[in-house]
């Protein structure tokens, strides 16, 4: 629903949209390797922000992305995901506060998946999240989160707007977390079955597929090559990243500022000299 | 030459910046119609539009959050905060992405943002008006922090931190606001990170920055009636801090005192004390001293002048070392 152009600001759950930006996935999952923090692709060139942790606070990025863009007269949006917990905190707030005082053209999409980490949506609000958007002064809409369809529209009709006349639009997605929050999660302590059993029926994938294939649009044919080309992929990537080397300890130094400061010179010495010496001991 | 305040001479960095390069934007609380609670944005609004000077909400965390996505935009945000004390809903944004956009990204986006916060004490301001916040922002990697104590090193080290590519905490001492200087506002290519040798000494170096440094001053005045010489060093930018500076004026004197308005524990004087005692030791004659404001949240006005280094404190701080 996005044009090229309009920039993308993630949290840390935005896999699918980093795809669709082109991103090299090797380069994107370094910051789950380990290896790098924000991933190295170039922000820039993919219209795509780097992954994003402090809960919300890309929020107000994307706000300020927009209002520089209606400074420069660009037709130019930006969407920004969070979660529903993300709408507990106060940059959530004060963006949505900024975007309707300054009519910036961003889209607020919040992926309400019921869960942030433990804590259901109950315990993060009494109200309704796309209602918030009210009392900031713009349009909040709720849409089936796991319809495909459904959700490009509600997203392409944002942009409308948000290119009209830079009005933002708070987008409430409905959708439910299938897995566990992280590794360390254990969900089996606060989920109840019954409930994973009922969104597992009204998967987005599946529902898409199915859609495609009752009207035609796709055969049987066309979803095993997608299924085995994602596989591929998925393969190629897994053999990319787990074989992915440490990066040069050095670099540390060189991208904390453009210009090396005398004192992070002197460190990037000491690390050059450990380095240097596990070198000739290896 | 005229004099001018420091208020009129970071007003006149502002101007020129807006002028010489388009991109820059300055907004905040107030700097609109007001031009600022201390003036600093004065007519600046009027004269450069409402898309360049603009208020904002009140919202810290806002202001320093949307610099981010301003700054991803090709802009340079000269964000105001309008009192220390205020900038700390904003640290999240400061810590977590202002300082480490540039070396998340692999050294691909650096952020060219200048946070002015005026900072400190002696103006007999209420409550969180009097704050000394620079060992937070010092202790983030990924910032540069400049305090200037002069109006024509404010004026160009604001300029400095508007051309510089990296993010900059420009921490303004209110005390210093309306202190006055002979000078011409224009650009003296003064780059960021060098401190500044205000007054020559043999005996002993004073190291300070921000509203201490007329004390200091004062102090080595007085001193210097009781025959002691005192070297002044004002700092000006704790990060990058001038290392050269600072250990040649520790070996030449070989008796140092740190004076700054924050509280003592993890105050920046630390860092200064650690950074004498491994570059200068063997010069040193005396333990190096510190003189600061007290380990107790900042008093109420009335009471700021007991909490605050004065002169016999520091004259006594001095009088140890020559006495060690």
């Amino acid at each position: 629903a996005l044009r090229d152009d309009d920039y993308i600001f993630p949290s840390y759950r935005e896999l699918g949209a980093a795809v669709v930006r082109g991103i090299d996935l090797v380069r994107y999952l370094h910051f789950y390797r380990a290896t790098w923090h924000g991933g190295t692709y170039d922000p820039d060139e993919h219209r795509f922000g780097m992954v994003s942790v402090p809960v919300g606070s890309q929020i107000l990025h994307a706000v300020g992305y927009a209002m520089g863009m209606r400074l420069d007269n660009k037709p130019v949006c930006s969407l920004v995901y969070f979660g529903d917990g993300a709408t507990s905190e106060g940059d959530f707030h004060e963006a949505c506060n900024f975007a309707g005082v300054f009519k910036a053209p961003v889209i607020f999409f919040c992926q309400n998946n019921g869960w942030a980490i433990s804590v259901p949506l109950a315990r993060q609000t009494a109200g309704k999240i796309y209602r918030k958007a009210e009392g900031y002064g713009f349009p909040g809409v709720r849409v089936d989160g796991n319809d495909v369809l459904a959700v490009y529209r509600a997203t392409r009709e944002a942009t409308e707007r948000a290119r009209a006349d830079g009005t933002p639009t708070l987008i409430e997605a409905m959708t439910y977390r299938m897995g566990p929050h992280s590794t360390a999660d254990d969900r089996s302590r606060y989920q109840p079955e019954d409930e994973i059993e009922r969104w597992r029926s009204l998967d987005p994938l599946f529902r898409f597929r199915k859609y495609l294939e009752i009207e035609g649009a796709v055969d049987h044919t066309f979803v095993e090559q997608v299924e085995s080309d994602a596989g591929e992929l998925a393969a190629e990537i897994r053999k990319g990243i787990v074989g992915a080397p440490s990066r040069d300890a050095r670099e540390i130094f060189e991208w904390t500022f453009t210009e090396l400061p005398p004192h992070l010179a002197r460190q990037r010495d000491e690390v050059a000299a450990a380095l240097e010496e596990e070198g000739a001991g290896g | 030459m005229a004099d001018v305040t420091m208020a009129q001479a970071l007003n006149g960095a502002l101007r020129r910046a807006l002028s010489d390069d388009d991109r820059v934007l300055i907004f905040g609380e107030d700097v609109g119609k007001l031009g600022g609670v201390f003036r600093i944005t004065d007519k600046l609004q009027a004269d450069f539009g409402e898309d360049r000077v603009f208020d904002t909400p009140l919202a810290e965390s806002g202001i320093v959050g949307i610099s981010v996505g301003l700054a991803l935009a090709g802009w340079r945000p000269v964000p105001e905060i309008q009192f220390d004390g205020f900038s700390f809903p904003a640290l999240d944004q400061v810590i977590s992405h202002v300082a480490k956009y540039r070396f998340r990204s692999a050294g691909t986006v650096s952020l060219p943002i200048v946070l002015r916060i005026p900072c400190a004490g002696g103006i007999g301001a209420a409550e969180h008006h009097s704050e000394s916040p620079e060992a937070y922002y010092a202790h983030t990697a990924g910032l540069k922090v400049v305090i200037p104590s002069t109006p024509i090193d404010a004026f160009n080290l604001l300029l400095a931190s508007i051309r510089d590519p990296d993010p900059v905490i420009f921490l303004e001492p209110k005390s210093r606001y309306w202190s006055k200087e002979s000078g011409e506002l224009e650009p003296n290519g003064l780059p960021i990170g060098r401190a500044r040798v205000l007054r020559e000494g043999e005996h002993g170096t004073l190291v300070t920055w921000g509203g201490m440094v007329p004390r200091c001053l004062l102090a080595a005045e007085a001193a210097a009636e009781d025959g002691v010489s005192l070297e002044v060093l004002d700092l000006r930018c704790l990060v990058p801090l001038d290392l050269d500076t600072l250990i040649a004026s520790a070996r030449k004197t070989g008796r140092v005192v740190v004076v700054h308005e924050a509280p003592m524990t993890a105050g920046f004087g630390a860092e200064v004390v650690a950074r004498v005692v491994e570059d200068a030791f063997e010069y040193l004659e005396a333990p190096v001293l510190r003189v600061t404001g007290y380990d107790t949240p900042y008093p109420p006005a009335k009471s700021e002048e007991y909490y605050l280094p004065e002169l016999d404190r520091i004259l006594r701080a001095v009088q140890r070392t020559l006495t060690f």
